[in-house]
């Protein structure tokens, strides 16, 4: 009978959890956010102090902002923090947010081996970068995961009029910027990065920045509250609270220093309040 | 290479210096992977022993259903969690998704038919005659099935043992229906692939080093167990 006995310790440990998980219950918010805000550790810094603060008890889920932003549509998230200028304005627009605030930015770079197959180091224009990747057939590699990052890449090949898809020296991931990273040192190809992973994971990789300083290659993080109206069971008063939070001057002194100890210089620059047309000037 | 000694060496140091981070990830790791192998037991070994001794139109159909089961794969079933548990899903009201218990019900979904399935194999396995002494001995049908269980035991851990890899190893379901949430609902796992695009390839390399030692350890339990009612 002695096994009758486990079983029931496994139940009664089952229920133990499930009292464990409905206690948060209410009082949770759910972050959709992308995987650049997780794997630099910022959020980690963050999150902490929000909880604290409020009593709410974040569930963040780092995906890529296209995925981040279907999860806002389907009411699966109660706010977002993104990087996807374009999407995001397209989600306000279809009424799946309520506000959108300007949270921070960084730029994305254009990084590849010192070897730079391609000769594009150095040089003022991504588009123009990317024009000679192209004719160099140099291997490139790409989110393709509907991410922020894979958004801006498919802004900058239009700009550059080169056709990438289906080509042999195009290949896609499909995963977080991180492991992307890992896959283009491994293969010695170009890819494009938000600074702040680039940094965050530079040490083990062996990938120099190429091409910065572009204005196309601006990294624009906003916060977007989830839409109640759509989806009753969003908590509009947890989202809210975030939103704030992110826009607050304590936090956004926070982010003006997160990561200087660490790697020389912040990974990221606060810009609540400010006007879009303003950043990177 | 040095990058694997220096993984290990962190292994070592997150260990002896009891990090709480890793100690909460490590013990929720176990909790939720024991339970659900517990859970799948229940289950798999009724549904496992049934189909053995019962003989009804369509059972081979039945029987290879639940081997290709033993073969689901993770990510396939963290997708249709995660989907029934969408809080505007059809389970939405149970409000569970993102917590350790969605965790649970993954993993119970993924052990539950190599468990059913190598039940199966070892109860139909035992002699038939064994079935006619025990029932002319005066037993129940509850007592038989009792003590071909006991007869079919050392399968049975085997199970166990094939259940809790299976799940404990698993990745693809956890981080969906889980959301790898910081001292919450990250387990040895999700945290890896969380530090290898993090490019903390030690931490990450430290994570696996203690999954394998925990896997190693229970293992170990279960083949003493094991080995030991064989002796008997």
């Amino acid at each position: 009978m002695r096994q009758w006995a486990l079983i029931l310790w496994g139940v009664a440990l089952c229920l133990i959890l499930v009292a464990e998980s409905s206690a948060a219950k209410g009082k949770t918010l759910i972050l959709a956010t992308t995987t650049s805000t997780q794997d630099t550790g910022l959020l980690d810094v963050l999150i902490p102090i929000f909880e604290k603060k409020t009593g709410y008890f974040v569930k963040t889920i780092a995906v890529g902002s296209g995925q981040a932003m279907t999860m806002g549509q389907k009411g699966e998230a109660d706010v977002l923090l993104v990087h996807s200028p374009g999407a995001e304005k397209k989600f306000m627009e279809d009424g799946f947010g309520v506000t959108r605030r300007l949270v921070m930015h960084n730029d994305f770079v254009l990084v590849g081996t010192a070897e730079d197959p391609a000769k594009i180091k150095g040089l003022k224009s991504a588009a123009g970068a990317f024009k000679k990747m192209a004719s160099a057939q140099a291997l490139f590699i790409s989110r393709g995961d509907n991410s922020g990052t894979h958004a801006k890449e498919k802004d900058v090949w239009k700009v550059a009029g080169v056709k990438y898809e289906g080509e042999k020296w195009y290949q896609q991931t499909g995963l977080g910027m991180g492991q992307t990273l890992n896959v283009a040192a491994e293969k010695k190809a170009y890819t494009l990065t938000d600074r702040g992973t680039y940094l965050a994971v530079a040490k083990t990789l062996k990938l120099d920045i190429l091409v910065e300083g572009d204005a196309v290659l601006l990294n624009i993080y906003h916060v977007m509250e989830v839409n109640p109206q759509k989806w009753p069971k969003v908590n509009i008063a947890a989202a809210k609270a975030f939103a704030d939070f992110m826009v607050s001057k304590e936090t956004q002194e926070i982010i003006k220093t997160y990561g200087v100890d660490k790697y020389g210089s912040p990974l990221f620059f606060p810009d609540a309040g400010e006007k879009l047309e303003d950043l990177g000037k | 290479m040095d990058i694997i000694l220096e993984g290990i060496k962190k292994a070592f140091w997150l260990l002896v210096s009891f990090d709480p981070e890793v100690l909460g990830i490590t013990l929720l790791s176990i909790k939720v992977s024991g339970s659900a192998t517990l859970i799948s037991l229940v289950i798999g070994i009724t549904v496992g022993a049934s189909v053995a001794l019962t003989r009804f139109p369509g059972r081979r159909i039945v029987v290879s259903l639940i081997n290709t089961g033993m073969a689901l794969p993770p990510v396939v079933v963290g997708l249709f969690v995660t989907i029934s548990l969408w809080r505007n899903g059809p389970l939405g009201f149970m409000g569970i998704l993102y917590t350790p218990l969605a965790m649970i019900i993954a993993q119970a979904v993924i052990a539950t038919p190599i468990v059913t399935g190598i039940t199966l194999a070892a109860v139909q396995q035992l002699p038939a005659k064994l079935r006619l002494q025990i029932l002319a001995l005066g037993a129940t049908r509850l007592q038989m099935l009792w003590i071909l269980i006991k007869e079919a035991k050392l399968s049975l851990l085997a199970a166990v043992m094939a259940g809790f890899g299976g799940v404990i190893s698993e990745v693809g379901a956890s981080i969906m229906v889980g959301g790898n949430i910081k001292g919450y609902s990250r387990v040895l796992t999700t945290a890896t692939v969380m530090e290898t695009g993090r490019g903390n390839f030690d931490v990450a390399i430290a994570l696996s080093v203690i999954l394998l030692l925990l896997a190693y350890l229970i293992n170990l339990a279960l083949t003493q167990i094991q080995q030991r009612e064989r002796r008997r």
